[in-house]
């Protein structure tokens, strides 16, 4: 049996196939203007059996295609702890929202947190603001990692963030450092949150904003507690909602069980 | 007949072009999330009907009983005291309003950060589409959060008939002193407005009236213990809301019809979810009509609502109050005691109503609670925070939302309440 996983973001939609347990196969595509259409297009071609929809778009996803959805929360979850069996704090920091879970022992969700309507502390935020400082998303994390001096951003709106980045330029602060500044104030957003919940080791840190090594650096240093980070990290919530879709009682929003 | 009211409305001073505007999202809106619910008990017709008249057939009535000579008395608060109010014949009618209205226009007035449920009164005020409080005789503001009391200072340029009630903030004898000193001044104000001296006899009746009205509350409340629960939330929480429009006779009867028909629904063992639905508590601010979205949101979630611990709901309805005084000094104090009970986030320390919320879900067999702050609430958004602290202590686990009358975060608030459903299940 296959068995796939979608997760409709508000910027990328990733897929996930199983078959046996393994991960045979991974996709994925921006969100564009039209979402549903981009998700089809992903899973042209693609064999599944059965498939499970997540993320901010699994509603659309739903009704138009009848599949079983769940949300991010839980799929990163289930994600994470077929990574690494021990996980027990998720942090996910994707394109547009954040959130910090945590699982109890047997893995299932005791605790979440998820930030609030803007954009401060997520990727979009750090994607604007390395536009800003006219460094790729790439090289962002790098060069800031070679600051030598530490410079506080107090904005964590994204709007006074970006002015506040422009005048520090215009003072002459080196880039490097002001990308430093920027680094930590979304750390400290999410150590923040990651703290409302508890934290519990190991920690699992998930999304887009996982590949920045200096996020990581900086997580490992506000946390002091170890910090895993999967090889395809935008991968876990696709994954969890494909191993969910390969669980027989798969629990599906709106599609409520039969009446008894 | 809309013809009809038309004129009645436009004689009532509304804008007709708004009005019409407002009338016209409500019915969108009950159209969507009420009359699109499956298994409704049938004696729900009776509220889909109240609600499709509730600024027809409700205010023609109201505007007769006014020209028979009864006065209407509106109230933002629970704590204004119903009772008083039916025992000079008045008409009592809640104002608290559930959806943003000319809110530009509001803004002029009063601080962006100011909560929904003010600006909103504010709004149906301003844009002169309440025909409820164009037809009150008194308006009554009551002393509770800053929010509302400073509020009341600029209403009262706007509706010179405000009166506004003091109210303790401690459960002090002192509070409580103050409690009875104004419930008496307030005897006194509507005695003057309706000409009527109310005596033991009238204000026994009062009692009565609003005491079987609460006790058709309590009954329909101890149905929804029931797995699978006979009634939805939402369908619940409207009963609650007509609770401060409807006659109250006539409530009293539709409420007991219903649950006449809800008993018959358990023994049978049906209900309007499959059992075994996850059972949620309601906590918090007041939800006023037609302010519907977050029950909305649960209930499409896969969880079913089981109980409210609000004002528009048990903390607002809990308790009698006694009527075996003989004298108007008996009855008075009956009163007090009842209301003085009534545990809003507005007294300090409020350690009651953590009690009630644990309570509650105990006894609707509540596998979460769902606390709903409005944004710029202090006195409930800081509340939620013990709240949640003393229910993750006897191991109930806590939502807590803060949201406004916006449509903008639903998306968000799908996700959170459909994750916490995941986690209770
Ligand atoms: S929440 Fe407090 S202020 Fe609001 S209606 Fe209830 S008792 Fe009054
Ligand atoms: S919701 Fe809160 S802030 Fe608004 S009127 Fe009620 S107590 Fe005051």
């Amino acid at each position: 049996m296959r068995y796939a996983g979608i997760d409709i973001g508000s910027r990328t939609i990733e897929l996930v196939v199983l078959r046996d347990g393994e991960i045979i196969e991974t996709k994925q595509a921006d969100s564009g203007f039209d979402p549903m259409a981009q998700a089809k297009e992903l899973l042209d071609g693609v064999k599944h059996d059965r498939i499970m929809a997540t993320g901010y778009g699994r509603h659309l996803f739903e009704l138009s295609l009848d599949a079983p959805t769940v949300t991010e929360i839980k799929a990163y979850a289930v994600g994470a702890r077929f990574l690494f069996s021990d996980v027990r704090t998720i942090l996910d920091i994707g394109g547009q929202d954040s959130k910090a879970i945590v699982v109890n022992d047997n893995g299932r969700v005791i605790k979440f947190e998820m930030n609030d309507r803007c954009a401060a502390g997520t990727g979009k935020f750090l994607e604007i603001m390395a536009n800003t400082l006219g460094y790729s998303l790439d090289q962002f994390g790098v060069e800031a990692l070679k600051s030598k001096r530490d410079i506080q951003i107090s904005s964590m709106c994204t709007v006074f963030a970006e002015s506040e980045v422009t005048s520090l330029v215009s003072r002459g602060e080196s880039r490097q450092d002001i990308a430093m500044g920027l680094h930590r104030s979304v750390v400290r957003r999410a150590a923040s949150m990651l703290k409302r919940v508890c934290v519990k080791e190991p920690v699992l840190f998930a999304g887009g904003v996982a590949r920045n090594d200096c996020m990581l650096h900086l997580l490992q240093e506000a946390l002091k507690k170890k910090i895993l980070v999967p090889k395809d990290p935008q991968m876990v919530g696709a994954l969890g909602a494909a191993l969910l879709a390969g669980k027989k009682d798969c629990y599906c929003h709106g599609s409520l069980p039969e009446k008894a | 007949m809309s013809e009809d009211y038309k004129s009645m409305w436009e004689s009532l001073g509304l804008d007709l072009g708004a009005h019409d505007a407002l009338l016209e999202v409500l019915g969108k809106g009950y159209q969507d999330i009420y009359l699109a619910q499956k298994d409704r008990p049938e004696g729900m017709s009776y509220f889909d009907f109240v609600m499709s008249e509730v600024h027809g057939l409700r205010i023609k009535e109201l505007m007769d009983e006014k020209a028979a000579g009864r006065k209407v008395i509106g109230s933002f608060c629970v704590f204004v005291p119903e009772e008083i109010v039916r025992a000079a014949d008045a008409t009592f009618v809640g104002l608290c309003a559930g959806a943003d209205f000319a809110t530009e226009e509001v803004e002029k007035l009063l601080p962006r950060n100011t909560c929904s449920l003010i600006k909103s009164a504010f709004g149906f005020n301003l844009g002169k589409v309440c025909p409820y409080i164009e037809s009150a005789d008194m308006i009554v503001g009551e002393n509770t959060c800053d929010g509302k009391k400073k509020s009341y200072e600029t209403l009262k340029n706007l509706v010179p008939n405000l009166y506004v009630m003091d109210l303790p903030q401690m459960k002090s004898d002192e509070g409580k002193a103050l409690l009875k000193a104004e419930y008496l001044r307030f005897k006194e104000a509507v005695e003057k407005l309706t000409s009527i001296t109310i005596d033991a006899e009238r204000l026994k009746k009062g009692i009565e009236i609003v005491n079987n009205k609460r006790k058709a509350i309590h009954r329909l409340a101890g149905l929804r213990k029931a797995d699978p629960s006979p009634i939805s939330g939402l369908d619940a929480l409207l009963a609650n809301q007509v609770f401060f429009y409807d006659n109250p006779v006539r409530f009293t009867e539709s409420v007991n019809k219903i649950c006449d028909e809800l008993e018959t629904r358990i023994e049978k063992g049906e209900g309007v979810f499959p059992k075994g639905t996850p059972r949620i508590l309601l906590s918090g601010c007041p939800m006023a009509v037609p302010n519907w979205k977050l029950p909305w949101i649960i209930e499409t979630s896969g969880a079913v609502i089981v109980g409210e611990e609000s004002c528009v709901g048990e903390r607002g309805t809990r308790n009698l109050t006694d009527d075996t005084g003989n004298t108007v000094e008996e009855l008075m104090e009956g009163i007090v005691d009842r209301y003085f009970k009534v545990d809003c986030a507005i007294f300090t320390p409020n350690p009651d109503r953590l009690d009630h919320i644990v309570e509650m879900a105990k006894t609707y067999k509540a596998d979460g609670v769902i606390h709903y702050g409005l944004q710029f609430c202090q006195p409930y958004l800081m509340e939620a925070m013990p709240v949640e602290k003393a229910l993750e202590e006897k191991n109930i686990p806590c939502l807590r939302i803060e949201t406004d009358y916006s449509m903008e975060d639903v998306g968000q608030l799908k996700t959170r309440v459909e994750a916490f459903v995941e986690l209770i299940k």
